[in-house]
């Protein structure tokens, strides 16, 4: 009865510098961004991801030593720069890479930016680390941006190299905490675009809106773009999509009305 | 003042039935006429009226003579080349006499060209040049025996010393061959108060000064205050000729509106100014609109189709100019700024809905690069307002946005923008417009002790240059500071020079007359290549700067070892780099004396010039290529703002608004994406912004929201974006009239994407 399986993948330990002070690796920070959580946030992008999406566009966030070291007082300092602006205008996202890969580091930036200044926050992950996490950790997080960026287990792991469920069970426990969220995905045309995919996808979404009303604030649906492909070619990566046009307008609108006709605001 | 009789006329009675009386029917008081009786509005954009068929049909034609102009020969549809312009050079001209609800043009026909001799024949007769045609030999011998002009004045006065800044390029643009401009009448008194009673108020001004000692200063005074009575006389004349009689007050919405087009029409026939502001008129105009509406004179359509055809006759306003002045000003510029919104000194708004009409005319005639509309931005705007304004700089991106927050605490809630970013008091201040010196290369000057680094001549004498191999901070920094000693005292002999002459020569004589008789007059310096100059100290401060010499020993390259901290980050290692070199400048620059004691101030502003100051400069220490061109304005260098949007505004908010009260330009673009998802969040987001701009101190700022690929396919099919509107600096510009490196340089810029 106690054999619960081990979650998936591991959160690598705290990081701690010669001061001891708790260190998280960031790659590069957006002070004006308006398209990763509600208004104009204050995005931290952090290092380290275990997926491997092909349509990535920051493959120069993979691994953890992509970032440079940096220590929580800071980070939360640098923030606090903005902390007037972003308090109307918007707030903070953590992003990635992959944030819950330093679930340490993230959990205090997100405390203490709550903490001493107030702020909205938001979460850009794809879950897959989530179960590791005890509930009360999300408790500075106001919102969720959860990538579900595929509904079929076998094509999810085709796209991004890892399973499917974690980031399912994931969503669960979201629900089960009511956490507000926005579900994102990537339209990929010939990956993602299939009809039936996206009517799946769709329900599913909607059974967790209908068990959590009101949380699912809204659906994006990221139209894929190839402005991270020059990126792959510095890396020495072989880039699979160079030939996968963008989507088209009425391609994207689709699928948009695939969701908004389950009743979700999606954009 | 003795009230010259004012209130007595029936005339007055009827035009001013209903207002608030005040003050303002004593004196010349536009501003109290304003706060008696206009009616702010905090509402939303529901009301607007759309262009109606009349509008459409006029557009329309008009439209069709834009296009022919883009085809002739220098984009000139016509000039006027056999007569010197003056108010009343020429009988009335029209589009469609039958269509138009607002008359007048600045000759016989619409974008027919006028000459301006007095500025300067040297320039009329290069520019007709260009576009093969040929001076009237009348004129030429009328200015060579008989007149002489501004440009010819100045010449006489300049030494070796300036004349070789000039060629160098460390001071360029100075309005030496072209008028100054920058000067705002306060063509709302026409309106109010009809010539007749303007003219009686001068008489009196003039009367006052009768017993003075006849010093210079007097003697100028009243010659100038004779002028700006046969100007107002002959306005009278030219709007008769139009059917018109301007004599008495305006006393509906139609003839307030025709009447201050009349006054700003006067000025653009007589001033071929660089910049030729219209003010601050929407909401003095919008007095008249609602108790029009309110007297169920006119309906909110009529009002809007009023509102659209003044518009369309401040778009086709223009002036000949040459190629070396439209690559300096790029895309045929004329700066007619209409400064709109803004908060009042008791703290209601003076947002009207003429506000709202004024912008409105950009969806119903289509995005234009002028007017220059620009919104007096305070975060104590109305929502309604706020949201609108977002929303038309999303769709346009024809606007510009300066805080109110910033100037109204030294200009009062009066003023109005000349040109792009000069704040004055309307009617009650003018400046003497500087152009700009060039602080990138001065800082080349010091480390080559005066040698051009471009032309190896020595253009400053009595400096040692650096003769180190690695550049220390402050061996540059103490050499610098000398260095713009020189280059500040230099720069003021110019500038008192020419305005010395533009008052001899080309004297405004109708913008002064809708001016009280004693002003404030301001002497507007200003500085390119902030950005090139605060980064260039920062590498060498923080990283390691070695020069490369050429045979002549003169540093021409510079390499960097290290990372240095760039301006734009909100990084204060490099901001307040920035902060002292502005500050230190003005502090320089004040030192001198100028010209009628002028006030000296000074801009960070660069117009399209700073691609021409780009090729001017040789490499530079902070990695800049020569020939590159610089950051426009204020801003960062194109692509070393790493941080965002929020960075980049918060390091160009530090640069201090009393250090540069001519103004700071600021330019961003965006794309769509970039703002939001949805026009509900990106117009949230943007008036976010703005508030957190404004509310951070920040002064001036260009939102452009645009995709790049618009930009590029635009170049490739200029056919197809007639109407292609972008933010500059300080001004908008029709893109497919730029310059392909100026287009060039606004795609390389900056732009902030979601990736």
């Amino acid at each position: 009865m106690n054999d619960i399986a081990k979650p998936l993948g591991d959160i690598p330990p705290a990081v701690v510098d010669e001061n001891g002070r708790l260190c998280g690796f960031v790659h590069s920070v957006e002070t004006g961004a308006a398209v990763d959580g509600p208004g104009v946030r204050f995005v931290l992008f952090v290092s380290g991801c275990q997926f491997r999406c092909l349509y990535c566009h920051n493959p120069d966030t993979w691994k953890l030593h992509n970032g440079a070291p940096r220590p929580v007082d800071d980070v939360v300092a640098e923030i606090g720069k903005y902390a007037r602006f972003l308090k109307f205008a918007g707030g903070l996202t953590i992003s990635g890479g992959e944030p819950l890969m330093q679930a340490h580091f993230v959990r205090e930036v997100f405390y203490r930016v709550k903490k001493e200044y107030g702020l909205h926050t938001a979460l850009d992950t794809q879950g897959f680390l989530a179960a590791h996490l005890p509930d009360d950790w999300f408790d500075p997080v106001d919102l969720v941006l959860l990538d579900i960026k595929h509904i079929d287990p076998a094509k999810h792991e085709a796209l991004t190299s890892k399973p499917l469920q974690p980031t399912l069970d994931f969503a669960e426990r979201l629900v089960a905490m009511r956490k507000h969220m926005w579900i994102r995905y990537v339209l990929v045309p010939g990956w993602t675009d299939d009809w039936n995919d996206v009517e799946r996808h769709a329900d599913y979404v909607k059974s967790l809106s209908e068990r959590a009303p009101g949380c699912i604030e809204r659906v994006e649906v990221l139209p894929f773009h190839k402005m991270g492909e020059p990126k792959w070619k510095e890396l020495g990566l072989k880039y699979e999509l160079s030939d996968t046009p963008a989507p088209s307008t009425e391609l994207a609108e689709r699928v948009r009305e695939q969701f908004r006709a389950r009743g979700l605001f999606t954009c | 003042m003795n009230a010259p009789e004012t209130r007595m006329g029936e005339q007055q009675l009827e035009a001013w039935r209903g207002f608030k009386t005040g003050e303002w029917q004593d004196k010349v008081a536009v501003r109290d006429f304003i706060q008696l009786n206009y009616t702010p509005y905090t509402g939303d954009d529901q009301f607007l009226a759309q262009a109606t068929e009349r509008t459409k049909t006029l557009w329309d034609k008009l439209s069709n003579l834009l296009k022919q102009e883009r085809q002739s020969p220098g984009q000139v549809l016509d000039v006027a080349a056999d007569r010197g312009t003056r108010i009343n050079a020429f009988g009335p001209g029209y589009i469609d006499q039958s269509l138009e609800k607002i008359v007048g043009v600045q000759t016989d026909a619409p974008l027919k060209r006028a000459i301006f001799p007095n500025t300067g024949l040297r320039m009329v007769e290069s520019s007709l040049e260009e576009i093969g045609r040929t001076l009237d030999p009348k004129i030429e011998e009328t200015y060579r025996l008989y007149r002489k002009d501004h440009n010819s004045g100045v010449f006489d006065i300049y030494n070796p010393l300036i004349r070789a800044c000039r060629s160098s390029g460390v001071i360029t643009g100075l309005p030496d061959a072209y008028g100054r401009g920058r000067i705002i009448g306060d063509y709302r008194r026409v309106a109010l108060y009809g010539i007749d009673a303007l003219v009686k108020f001068k008489n009196a001004e003039k009367a006052e000064t009768d017993d003075f000692d006849f010093t210079e200063d007097v003697i100028r005074l009243r010659e100038e205050l004779s002028e700006q009575i046969r100007a107002l006389g002959e306005l009278k004349e030219m709007a008769a000729s139009y059917g018109f009689d301007i004599g008495r007050p305006a006393a509906t919405a139609q003839e307030a509106i025709q009447w201050t087009y009349f006054g700003y029409l006067a000025a653009v026939k007589e001033q071929n100014g660089a910049a030729m502001s219209i003010g601050r008129i929407s909401t003095f105009l919008d007095v008249y609109v609602e108790r029009d509406l309110q007297e169920g004179r006119i309906t909110e359509s009529e009002a809007q189709e009023m509102v659209d055809d003044l518009v369309i006759k401040l778009r086709i306003v223009r002036f000949l100019r040459t190629e070396e002045y439209n690559s300096l000003y790029s895309g045929d510029p004329t700066w007619v700024t209409e400064s709109i919104a803004g908060m009042g000194k008791d703290g209601r708004t003076l947002v009207t809905k003429n506000s709202f009409r004024f912008l409105n005319t950009l969806f119903n005639l289509g995005p234009a690069p002028e007017p220059n509309l620009t919104v007096l931005w305070s975060t104590g705007l109305p929502k309604g307002f706020k949201d609108f304004a977002a929303k038309v700089s999303i769709e346009t991106s024809s606007i510009q946005y300066e805080s109110d927050d910033a100037m109204r605490p030294h200009w009062g809630d009066d003023y109005g923008i000349a040109c792009c970013v000069s704040a004055m008091e309307i009617g009650k201040q003018m400046q003497f417009f500087g152009a700009r010196c060039n602080l990138a290369k001065a800082m080349l000057y010091a480390i080559n002790g005066g040698v051009d680094e471009k032309s190896g001549k020595l253009v400053v004498p009595g400096f040692e240059p650096i003769k180190s191999e690695y550049l220390d901070y402050a061996e540059v920094d103490a050499k610098f500071d000398k260095m713009m000693d020189w280059l500040a005292k230099t720069y003021i002999k110019a500038l008192n020079a020419i305005h010395y002459m533009h008052d001899k020569y080309s004297y405004e004589r109708i913008e002064m007359a809708l001016h009280d008789r004693d002003i404030l007059r301001t002497m507007a310096c200003g500085i390119a290549g902030l950005s090139v100059a605060a980064d260039s100290l920062s590498a060498i401060k923080y990283a390691k700067v070695k020069t490369i010499r050429n045979e002549q020993g003169v540093a021409v390259d510079f390499e960097i070892e290290g990372e240095y901290p760039a301006f734009g980050n909100n990084d204060d290692r490099v901001d307040s780099i920035a902060v002292d070199l502005t500050e230190r400048f003005m502090n320089k620059v004040r030192s001198h004396k100028t010209y009628r004691n002028a006030l000296p101030t000074q801009s960070i502003l660069t117009i399209t010039s700073n691609v021409v100051y780009g090729k001017k400069t040789g490499n530079t220490p902070d990695g800049r290529r020569a020939g590159e061109p610089f950051a426009p304005g204020a801003n960062p260098m194109n692509g070393r703002d790493s941080s965002g949007f929020v960075a980049a505004g918060a390091s160009v908010a530090k640069l201090p608004y009393e250090a540069a009260l001519d103004g700071i330009s600021w330019t961003a673009s965006a794309t769509p994406d970039a703002l939001g998802h949805t026009l509900v969040d990106r117009v949230n987001n943007l008036a976010n912004c703005l508030d957190g701009f404004c509310g951070a101190t920040g002064f001036h700022i260009n939102v452009n929201v645009l995709n790049r690929e618009t930009l590029l396919d635009a170049m490739d099919h200029p056919d197809r974006y007639p109407q292609l509107t972008i933010r500059v600096s300080g001004y908008a510009v029709n893109f497919i009239k730029l310059t392909r490196e100026q287009q060039l340089d606004v795609i390389n810029r900056t732009f902030h994407v979601h990736a």
